[in-house]
């Protein structure tokens, strides 16, 4: 996948967590909790979304990796098959 | 013969509208089955019956407002004809103080799939009113929200398409009249808790660095499914302080306290459009983690989606609010009447931590008790928070 389409995928799992935000507005260094008010129950469903989609599995260790868009981005991207 | 009457979901529920009957007059049915949905100032809830019989004609039909209490329809005990044999009462005078539907001897399973027909349409509550508003047939939408569930950009959407202007309106905006009923409700359940609860607070900070290390080694084990999150052990221990503080569980009514010896813990829920739930999970002392995470994440889904249960309204027996999880680290909670007692939790996050003459930085969490003075003093309350913090301290007995 490229970043692009990761993107789209982080994106599609957003609208299902968020669905009244506007996830285009998110820029690649905000934190995506705190930018969109994701609890941690949503913040494990996107995370859940997104490694069924990639097949890269996101252990709690690395969640500081992935609390941005452009660090969620570079970690499936390194991680993926 | 039982009545099936409107049920009182909270504090602040005055009337509520029978949106849709989901048994047709002379069914089966039994105790916990959902016969009926209803709308309130809160939203959507599916809503159970408390005995076992024979569904009889409905009294009151889908879209009537009613007051709480009214009889909607009879159910006949087994053997007895599906018709009733009386003259319907009318509507009943509300009850003024509505007291908490008695928690069921069995509860349903809380991962049960719901009994409604399949054809039901999973839509958030906020969406369906907006539909009405507009005129939309909610069977002709597709829903983008989880489950397909449909969510008010669905119906916006929808109107738009189809030429509706939505600023053709009676409401003054979208899913204010939604919104506004939340607020309202929060209004009237809050303001009766601050006029009647003479509340103690207590706080104390727990360190959280023993019980996150377990957990971490725990979810490595878990497919990310699976996996648990902090929230889970704060309800558990909180469930086992309870087993041992049983005052804090239960009822300030008829001037007195009255225990309950099911625990069950209404978990805050804040909803994106605005305003809150606190539904019950119940039994939570009887639940392992992993039953314990499975709950949550049902009850959060169908709080989203508007299919939260009467029961679930109306028996919880300590509410738990770990709004924290979104930044602060204090919160002071405001009891939810009739029960006696909040545990707020606040944000998880290092902190400075002395012990044994020594300072560290630890994963700490702020608990707070708001409780009942007129059920409890600070003797007992203390007491609550010593036993959540031995419980956390061993995750691996949770």
């Amino acid at each position: 996948m490229t970043n692009d389409e990761l993107k789209k995928v982080i994106f599609q799992n957003l609208a299902l967590i968020a669905p009244e935000c506007d996830p285009t507005e998110l820029r690649p260094a905000d934190n995506i909790r705190e930018t969109l008010d994701i609890d941690s129950y949503g913040f494990l469903q996107l995370l859940v979304g997104v490694s069924e989609a990639t097949g890269v599995e996101i252990p709690e260790a690395d969640y500081a990796q992935v609390f941005t868009l452009e660090g969620m981005i570079n970690y499936l991207s390194q991680h993926m098959g | 013969m039982a009545e099936f009457r409107m049920p009182s979901l909270g504090a602040d529920m005055e009337t509520g509208t029978l949106v849709e009957w989901l048994v047709k007059p002379g069914d089966r049915v039994k105790r916990g089955d959902i016969i009926a949905s209803v709308e309130t100032q809160k939203g959507l809830f599916e809503v159970e019956c408390f005995d076992d019989g024979i569904m009889g004609e409905p009294l009151v039909q889908a879209g009537q407002t009613v007051a709480v209490g009214t009889v909607l329809a009879l159910i006949q005990g087994e053997g007895a004809a599906a018709t009733p044999s009386e003259p319907p009462p009318s509507a009943v005078e509300s009850p003024k103080a509505p007291k908490p539907e008695p928690a069921p001897a069995v509860p349903p399973p809380v991962t049960a799939t719901p009994t409604a027909p399949s054809e039901r349409i999973l839509c958030s509550p906020v969406a369906r009113k907006r539909a009405q508003e507009l005129g939309i047939e909610l069977s002709l939408l597709r829903g983008s929200g989880p489950n397909g569930a449909i969510q008010l950009s669905d119906v916006e959407q929808a109107a738009q398409a189809s030429g509706r202007s939505t600023s053709e309106r009676t409401a003054p905006s979208p899913s204010s009249t939604a919104q506004e009923g939340m607020r309202q409700a929060i209004a009237v359940a809050m303001s009766r808790s601050n006029r009647e609860i003479p509340h103690y607070y207590l706080e104390t900070e727990i360190d959280m660095s023993r019980p996150l290390a377990w957990l971490e080694r725990e979810n490595l084990k878990r497919p990310i499914r699976e996996r648990i999150l902090p929230a889970v052990l704060l309800l558990k221990a909180t469930a086992k302080a309870l087993v041992e503080i049983p005052e804090l569980n239960g009822y300030w009514l008829d001037d007195r306290l009255q225990m309950s010896k099911a625990i069950h813990i209404g978990f805050a829920i804040a909803i994106r459009d605005g305003g809150l739930f606190t539904p019950a999970i119940h039994n939570v002392d009887q639940l392992s983690l992993s039953e314990l995470m499975r709950a949550l994440g049902d009850l959060i889904e169908r709080s989203r989606t508007g299919r939260l249960r009467s029961s679930e309204m109306t028996d919880a027996t300590m509410t738990l609010t770990n709004i924290g999880d979104l930044g602060v680290k204090t919160v002071f909670g405001v009891i939810y009447p009739p029960q006696v007692a909040l545990v707020a939790f606040g944000r998880i996050m290092e902190r400075p931590w002395a012990e044994n003459g020594m300072l560290g930085v630890r994963r700490c969490v702020t608990a707070t008790l708001s409780a009942d003075h007129r059920a409890t003093d600070g003797h007992r309350g203390s007491q609550f928070l010593d036993a959540l913090n031995r419980h956390l301290q061993n995750p691996e007995e949770l």
